[in-house]
């Protein structure tokens, strides 16, 4: 293994240290319990909004906590979810009195500890509602599996939904614009290499030197296939294909198309991506309104690159030009 | 004989040991078909349970075990969090104000505990998670407690079936959890979560060898 890190065990402590040095104009750090927290919390009237999950995926989530995204976020061990304790404070923390929304990933951990936090909040009076992001279409969603796995709309939810709340919507009303974003949201993505979590000390996953994963998750869990690797072109067409035929996305959609790189891709290579990207859109009659391009949400060190397409309506695209500002996503300010 | 209090804390010592020593291990089951920390989070939580046995040495059974699962589920994260503090939780509610434990009250806690994890996790027998390990386990007890087997005899049945269980996971497709994201791909390999299962009953009875 090689990190550039001091100890497996300080890796996530350290790194809060970091972020909340270097972004004290944005938000504050709390330890024991582990959560990073608007500096501004809890902002009056307005609905709170907390995810989390595990760390080695930044800039999310903690990245994403600020003026008009979230509230709060609660980083766990690499690639853990966070505890119900964790979240419970930082529930608290941003109850600004119109209620809290819990933005969760659709991983069997991650939903257990929100629900254990969103019992113990309710029982200290807190009205709290969660909603789950699975747009991962290379999972089988079926009632044989955990379901589609929550990965890159993640990103975009929140920076809507976060726009939507700074708004004044309601608890209801910012929960219901969340439901309505996975449900028009769909991503797929695919690895290059594997990834070392501290701990492990070695890959999760051998991938030989010619060959790459289609339909990787965000934890170095393997995906669905494995082949020979082949050109960025092809790649493309084989995450944008089942995006398209999934939702699905039709002649005429305004859609927001982001390509995002898994932490080891430079962005010379996500470019490449996207240009290919929007001709296959264009091809099947979509209209690229708003894009992304960049490591948002990330899998370590793991190459390799993931595209989400969301279905855009002029809501949504006022939510996602309005001004944000958090260490990772900032405009308009 | 019955199980003493001071057992039940040598059985929790035995068990931060093992956890240790087989974090890799169990880590290394988790490479294969999960994401590599199951072994260094069960350390990390039993570690902090390890942090708090002096505080836990004078009190009864059901506080010691209640402590246990809070501890867990602040520390270890995961699934693993949810379903190892709902286990301890749900053994010590049963074990409220006990000193000592029959047979008949590990089997009844074991129960209550793997009944608490069916009821988080949402998984049955053959979906290839820790229910593989301890639902055999909680009916080999309750059979022993109806044969009026000794309680070292009624463990190691109990370890057994926890054991064979476990081994059942290797050829089963995971529906639960982050390997059944693999579909058929997850068959071939042992689920973690049934493996540290089975260590948990397997150190109880090994520690609790001697009682007849």
């Amino acid at each position: 293994m090689k990190k550039l890190i001091n100890k497996p065990d300080e890796v996530v402590k350290e790194e809060l240290q970091g972020v909340e040095l270097a972004h004290a104009d944005i938000v504050k750090v709390h330890y024991d319990p582990n959560y990073v927290v608007r500096v501004d919390a809890p902002v009056k009237g307005k609905v709170g909004l907390l995810s989390g999950g595990g760390s080695g995926h930044e800039p999310m989530h903690g990245g994403f906590v600020g003026m008009g995204m979230l509230d709060a976020a609660c980083p766990g061990a690499v690639f853990t979810s966070p505890t119900p304790d964790q979240m419970l404070e930082a529930t608290k923390a941003i109850d600004g009195g119109a209620g809290v929304l819990h933005i969760v990933k659709n991983y069997t951990g991650d939903i257990m500890n929100f629900e254990m936090a969103a019992d113990l909040a309710k029982a200290e009076g807190i009205e709290v509602e969660a909603v789950v992001v699975d747009d991962d279409v290379a999972v089988k969603d079926s009632l044989y599996t955990a379901g589609r796995r929550g990965v890159g709309l993640t990103v975009l939810m929140e920076k809507l939904v976060g726009a939507a709340a700074e708004e004044g919507r309601s608890l209801k009303e910012v929960a219901d614009l969340a439901r309505k974003i996975n449900g028009q949201g769909r991503s797929m993505g695919m690895a290059l290499t594997s990834c070392t979590v501290p701990h492990a000390g070695k890959p999760t996953f051998d991938l030989p030197e010619d060959e790459m994963e289609i339909g990787i998750g965000i934890h170095g869990e393997p995906g669905r296939t494995r082949m020979k690797i082949k050109p960025a072109d092809e790649v493309t067409e084989m995450l944008m294909t089942p995006i398209i035929e999934d939702l699905p996305f039709k002649s005429g959609d305004q859609v927001l198309l982001f390509v995002n790189g898994m932490g080891g891709t430079p962005l010379i290579e996500l470019y490449i991506v996207y240009r290919k990207a929007v001709e296959i859109a264009e091809k099947h009659g979509l209209k690229v309104v708003r894009k992304l391009i960049g490591p948002y949400i990330t899998s370590l060190e793991m190459a390799g690159a993931s595209i989400t397409m969301l279905k855009m309506d002029d809501d949504l695209i006022k939510l996602w030009d309005a001004p944000v500002k958090t260490a990772g996503m900032r405009w308009g300010v | 004989m019955a199980i003493t209090r001071d057992e039940v804390l040598s059985w929790l010592q035995a068990y931060i040991q093992v956890i240790s020593e087989n974090m890799e291990y169990l880590t290394e089951l988790d490479s294969a078909i999960g994401d590599a920390d199951h072994g260094a989070n069960m350390n990390r939580g039993f570690q902090a349970v390890l942090a708090k046995m002096p505080s836990m040495e004078d009190k009864d059974v059901g506080t010691i075990l209640k402590t246990v699962g809070m501890t867990l589920l602040s520390t270890v994260g995961g699934a693993g969090g949810p379903l190892y503090g709902t286990f301890f939780i749900q053994a010590g509610t049963k074990l409220a104000g006990k000193m000592e434990l029959t047979l008949a009250d590990w089997a009844a806690a074991v129960e209550a505990a793997t009944n608490g994890v069916i009821n988080r996790g949402k998984a049955s027998v053959g979906d290839k998670t820790m229910i593989d390990a301890l639902t055999p386990a909680v009916e080999v007890l309750n059979e022993a407690v109806r044969q009026d087997l000794s309680v070292s005899e009624g463990l190691k049945k109990s370890a057994e079936a926890a054991e064979n269980g476990m081994k059942s996971t290797i050829p089963l497709v995971a529906r639960k959890g982050r390997a059944s994201y693999l579909g058929e791909r997850s068959a071939g390999h042992q689920d973690p979560g049934a493996t540290s299962s089975f260590l948990l009953l397997d150190t109880a009875a090994k520690v609790w060898a001697n009682n007849l």
